[in-house]
């Protein structure tokens, strides 16, 4: 029970104005399903709601679902607003981001995005590697 | 803050339960991460945070599943945050059998709790019974030790007999719904005997009002049959996704901590407590061994004509050798 056999520790939320939830709830169940311990916070967080989670629940990694075309600007706020506080936990946005987004994403310190098509292996993987847990079930 | 990695050593763990004892939310939370891992960093934890365990007041709050124990919780830990007292809570949800994952979802209906700065550690029962996980006693003593008081336990929703709560807290809150049963279920042995107060939530519903009686003549019953140690439990009715009735809920948890006080009560439950925790640890131990027994290469095969029983009884014979 020590080490790398720890389930990795995921908080899913929904950051601000948008009641797509769908999406969210299925990559919730994938990431139970692969063994990880996940927190939901549900709809319509804020920047501190998810800033308090993250460090109460001492998470290995964020997820953040869009679906409100505000991810440009919603995405590089969560992460300037762990920056801010120094909690380096990486943040892996999900839902609908155009592929022209991605490299803004990416500069603003996004560790990945998952799209629309993204079978459960890649949602997993994703989450596993940003979590810095390769190839550990 | 630098996260000490387990067998980190002492002195790491002791910096991170001073800056706990401080304020440092952080700290707590990884403090709190040793204690789930068990082992070593755990009995690390354990000792750094000792010095400062203060006695905070623990109450359990347990029910069926969508009785509003989250609900509760949160219009409850709200409230008394707001009064200016510094509530934490552990929010149990069950990890699967299959796959040890887990969804935590309590965190949902604890917005308000969230905002109030009420601070809320999601934990999973990473395969222990009872309603809890092992390593929730440990928890509430980090939690303790960082200077929340009170401390809400949430249980995972529960059935008849998960009465483990009872155990790992001072004041046990039973939360029922309307609909839950009738007079008979009332009556069966089990989770509503171990209760110090109820609560019957939603009682904006239909039924309501025939929860409260139902529990009313139980506890009735109760008082005539003379149950020893029996303090009648109160029952408050709550709305407690309007906050109705939870003032008065926080009331009767701030009554029944007072009753505890007066006499040996209080005292007696903490005793237990520690008795009830070692025995946990020491079952799980157990467990892991006898696993470890069982999938041995070593271990003859069981055979159709043995009865189960019998051999069980030949390798705890071995096992405790």
């Amino acid at each position: 029970m020590v080490g790398t056999d720890l389930p990795i520790r995921v908080v899913l939320a929904k950051l601000g104005f948008d009641g797509h939830d769908r999406g969210l709830k299925v990559v919730a169940r994938m990431l139970r399903d692969a063994g990880m311990e996940v927190v939901y916070l549900g709809l319509r967080q804020t920047t501190d709601s998810i800033v308090a989670a993250v460090e109460q629940e001492d998470a290995d990694v964020l997820g953040i679902s869009m679906h409100n075309a505000g991810h440009l600007t919603l995405g590089p706020m969560i992460v300037a607003a762990l920056d801010e506080v120094g909690l380096d936990v990486p943040v892996v946005i999900g839902g609908i981001v155009p592929d022209a987004d991605l490299s803004e994403l990416e500069a603003a310190g996004v560790a990945a995005v998952l799209g629309p098509g993204a079978s459960v292996e890649e949602v997993v993987s994703t989450v596993r590697s940003a979590a810095g847990r390769n190839g550990i079930t | 803050m630098e996260s000490p990695e387990p067998g980190a050593g002492l002195s790491a763990v002791v910096e991170l339960a001073e800056a706990s004892h401080s304020g440092d939310r952080r700290a707590t939370a990884r403090l709190l991460s040793l204690v789930e891992r068990g082992g070593a960093p755990a009995d690390e934890a354990a000792s750094a945070t000792q010095v400062h365990v203060g006695g905070a007041h623990v109450v359990g709050i347990t029910g069926a599943p969508g009785s509003g124990k989250s609900t509760i919780t949160n219009s409850l830990t709200t409230l008394l945050s707001e009064a200016g007292q510094r509530p934490a809570v552990l929010a149990v949800d069950p990890s699967s059998p299959l796959t040890g994952g887990a969804i935590l979802g309590d965190r949902v209906r604890m917005n308000g709790a969230s905002d109030a700065g009420v601070f809320i550690r999601s934990m999973a029962t990473r395969g222990h019974a009872g309603g809890l996980a092992l390593a929730v006693p440990g928890a509430v003593r980090v939690l303790d030790a960082a200077g929340f008081d009170p401390v809400v336990i949430e249980t995972v929703g529960v059935g008849q007999v998960e009465v483990d709560v009872t155990d790992a807290a001072d004041t046990t809150i039973v939360v029922v719904a309307p609909g839950w049963g009738d007079a008979v279920q009332a009556n069966k042995a089990g989770l509503l005997e171990v209760a110090d107060l109820f609560v019957v939530n939603k009682a904006d519903r239909p039924g309501a009002t025939d929860a409260r009686r139902d529990l009313e003549l139980m506890l009735d019953l109760s008082t005539v049959t003379g149950r020893a140690g029996f303090e009648r439990p109160s029952i408050t009715m709550t709305t407690a996704t309007e906050g109705d009735g939870i003032g008065e809920l926080a009331t009767a948890v701030a009554s029944h901590l007072d009753l505890l006080s007066q006499g040996v009560e209080l005292d007696r439950r903490r005793e237990k407590r520690r008795t009830a925790e070692v025995r946990a640890h020491l079952e799980h131990l157990l467990a892991g061994a006898a696993d470890e027994m069982l999938a041995s290469e070593g271990l003859q095969p069981v055979r159709a004509s043995e009865s189960p029983m019998m051999v069980a009884r030949r390798l705890a014979g071995q096992l405790l050798d």
